[in-house]
């Protein structure tokens, strides 16, 4: 599904990703881990085509398609979602509407018309259900005045609405109580399916004892330098870092 | 000859043919002149028109006094009306009164022309009480629209009456042939306990050139309401300045909104005097504008008395090579104590070559008051964009929404549900996407 090839990119000159080579087919969940300032943020952010972000050298295929030439939302219709580390606050629109919105223009760039609204209203109604989710807070602005906890599940619950191919969760334990990690982990279970992939990108292993990964990378000074199974995360809840420093410089 | 010449020399045949009874009217129509004639048309020595220049405006050769009546079919201009609710209706065409277009009424409240308020004797006591009383005297272009004022809006609401249909104020130009200049003039007034909803609009229908220079009065009793919204989007051969003056007594409530996004230039001087104890000024405005567009508010709340409020909220969008103007003074005076005077004007710059001159002027004679004001020059935020196109919504999509999301909360004092969408809708418009949800 996802096939990085030696990718290399940065911004403004600043060299951060120095060679990424990751395959993930669909089926599988990997977890991303390593050290604060190894380029796990800036990973995600090439894959979802932030803009700020310069590619210099590499590839990012998805389901052997080039995506370099792709804008964020074009990925997004190619069923790319980034959940985010710092959800964006968006005052004047209420999380209902932006969802609505997000569902029709990606309905709209496959060439299928809106969704009736009496589907929609249902799947609302059932996602929210799943993550735990107050009509209410519906109505709220995007993210305005939402707690860490609340930012994190409402990223969650976009990603059910849109039901994506491959998600890539940026750091979405960051924050949560052991609840409300329980909730979010909950939703994405419900969501893997033999068709669909999942990067879960962390820097702590708490999030996998829920989700289970079926493989762990170490980045470190933007290059893969150790890939493994879930042991490997245990390992480094364990040890910490240090040693894969230490190797990586060997 | 000069524009201004034209209009001097052209005076004295207007002073002859228009038809009224009244001395005093010819009195301040021949000061209103002498006014203009000494100050002339402002220039950007003026200190308030140091951003705003009518150079290019003043080349035109304006007709002054359109003879000709021209007739519009209701259907070719059913768009710019708030059609889906019932309202009364004020509707001019280059100047002059369509009672085709127009729904006035006489029942209980005076809905009319002022043309028919400056000559019928039964109009006589408020006009003598009210007319030219609360405009600047000393104000060139107020003056003028003062020496050629002849017809515009009347509106009188006697006291405890709660107009429950919102008033409609629309002037239509078609300049037939020519490049035209018109000086509309509404006067309305509002007595004790009275409510009203007034909507003015001024639209040209050609690509003529129109040049219109409206004084509006505005009296609000004690514990009137008044709730006045403007939509400003006209075509880009037309322009317009707005001199409105409101005059308030003690508990009144006064509200003006205005939408800019259309026309060449627009000028708006806007200005509350509060003449009375608890009273309340609210101005609020969302300019969003492109091409060459040129919009400048400049407001003045003047607080005399103790114990009044005044809310200021502009939010502008500027791209290509717009400019906006915002130039928002608020004095108070010395026996003004506790005064809560609040003032924010917010802007995004679309385009690197779109400009923003916002200016806010507070002085404060009284040591017992809270007063502030926020100027903010912007973009749009990058990472809000890139946010929303991550979730599949275009890049215009995601622009149009931002901005809506910057210019909502304007909206939400928008008290007639039926305006609100149509604003929502023109916004949309203007922004050029189609969101399919109101906010």
């Amino acid at each position: 599904m996802l096939h990085i090839k030696n990718l290399h990119a940065g911004i403004e000159d600043k060299g951060i990703l120095k060679g990424i080579n990751l395959e993930v087919n669909a089926g599988e969940v990997h977890a991303i881990m390593g050290p604060n300032g190894s380029g796990k943020s800036t990973l995600s952010a090439v894959i979802a085509g932030k803009e700020e972000y310069e590619v210099t050298d590499g590839e990012i295929f998805l389901n052997g398609e080039n995506i370099e030439e792709l804008g964020p939302e074009e990925r997004a219709h190619q069923g790319v979602f980034l959940s985010f580390q710092y959800p964006v606050e968006i005052p004047g629109v209420s999380v209902t509407n932006f969802v609505k919105t997000a569902i029709n223009e990606t309905r709209k760039a496959q060439g299928l018309e809106d969704m009736p609204a009496s589907e929609m209203l249902k799947k609302i109604r059932e996602k929210a259900e799943l993550l735990e989710i107050d009509r209410k807070f519906l109505s709220r602005s995007l993210n305005e005045g939402f707690s860490g906890g609340e930012k994190k599940r409402n990223e969650i619950f976009q990603m059910a609405m849109l039901e994506p191919k491959l998600a890539i969760l940026d750091e979405t334990d960051s924050g949560l109580d052991i609840d409300a990690l329980r909730i979010v982990a909950n939703g994405v279970n419900k969501l893997r399916s033999k068709d669909n992939a999942v990067i879960i990108i962390t820097h702590y292993q708490r999030l996998l004892d829920y989700i289970e990964p079926d493989f762990v990378h170490v980045l470190h000074d933007g290059k893969i330098v150790k890939s493994g199974t879930k042991a490997l995360a245990l390992e480094l809840e364990e040890k910490g870092y240090d040693w894969i420093k230490q190797e990586a410089t060997i | 000859m000069e524009l201004k010449d034209k209009l001097l020399s052209s005076f004295m045949v207007f002073e002859d043919r228009v038809n009224d009874e009244s001395k005093n009217l010819h009195g301040i129509r021949n000061e209103a002149i002498k006014t203009f004639q000494e100050k002339g048309f402002p220039s950007k020595k003026d200190e308030d028109w140091k951003y705003t220049s009518l150079n290019a405006l003043l080349k035109h050769d304006y007709s002054i006094s359109p003879q000709q009546e021209t007739a519009i079919e209701f259907k070719e201009v059913k768009k710019y009306f708030i059609h889906d609710i019932d309202t009364y209706k004020i509707v001019f065409i280059d100047g002059k009164y369509s009672s085709f277009l127009s729904e006035t009424t006489h029942d209980g409240i005076d809905v009319c022309l002022m043309s028919a308020a400056l000559s019928m004797p039964k109009y006589k006591i408020i006009i003598d009480s009210y007319y030219n009383k609360a405009a600047k005297a000393d104000h060139s272009l107020t003056s003028l629209n003062t020496a050629f004022a002849s017809e515009g809006a009347y509106i009188h609401i006697p006291k405890n009456k709660v107009v429950e249909k919102p008033i409609q104020i629309i002037h239509f130009s078609t300049g037939n042939e020519t490049s035209l200049m018109l000086q509309p003039r509404n006067l309305i007034v509002v007595d004790e306990n009275s409510h009203v909803q007034i909507i003015e609009r001024h639209q040209s229908l050609t690509s003529n050139v129109v040049l219109t220079n409206s004084v509006t009065e505005i009296f609000a009793n004690k514990r009137a309401i008044i709730d006045y919204y403007k939509i400003q989007n006209d075509n880009q051969d037309a322009s317009l300045i707005d001199n409105t003056y409101i005059s308030q007594k003690q508990s009144s409530h006064a509200s003006v909104h205005t939408f800019s996004f259309g026309g060449k230039l627009v000028r708006n001087n806007l200005q509350f005097f509060q003449k009375g104890e608890h009273i309340d000024s609210t101005m609020k405005g969302i300019t969003i504008i492109g091409d060459k567009q040129h919009v400048d508010h400049n407001t003045l709340v003047h607080h005399i008395e103790p114990n009044c409020e005044s809310h200021q909220d502009y939010k502008g969008i500027f791209a290509d090579r717009s400019t906006g103007v915002f130039n928002g003074k608020v004095v108070v005076e010395k026996e003004a104590q506790k005064t809560n005077a609040f003032q924010a004007n917010n802007n995004i710059l679309v385009d690197d070559k779109a400009t923003i001159n916002t200016k806010p002027q507070l002085e404060i004679f009284a040591d017992d008051v809270k007063c502030s004001h926020g100027c903010t020059i912007g973009q749009l935020d990058k990472d809000a964009l890139f946010y929303m196109r991550s979730r599949g919504i275009p890049k215009k999509e995601a622009k149009a929404l931002l901005t809506y999301a910057f210019a909502n909360n304007v909206l939400e004092s928008v008290k007639i549900n039926a305006l609100k969408s149509r604003i929502n809708k023109l916004i949309a418009q203007k922004l050029g996407v189609n969101l399919g949800f109101d906010l």
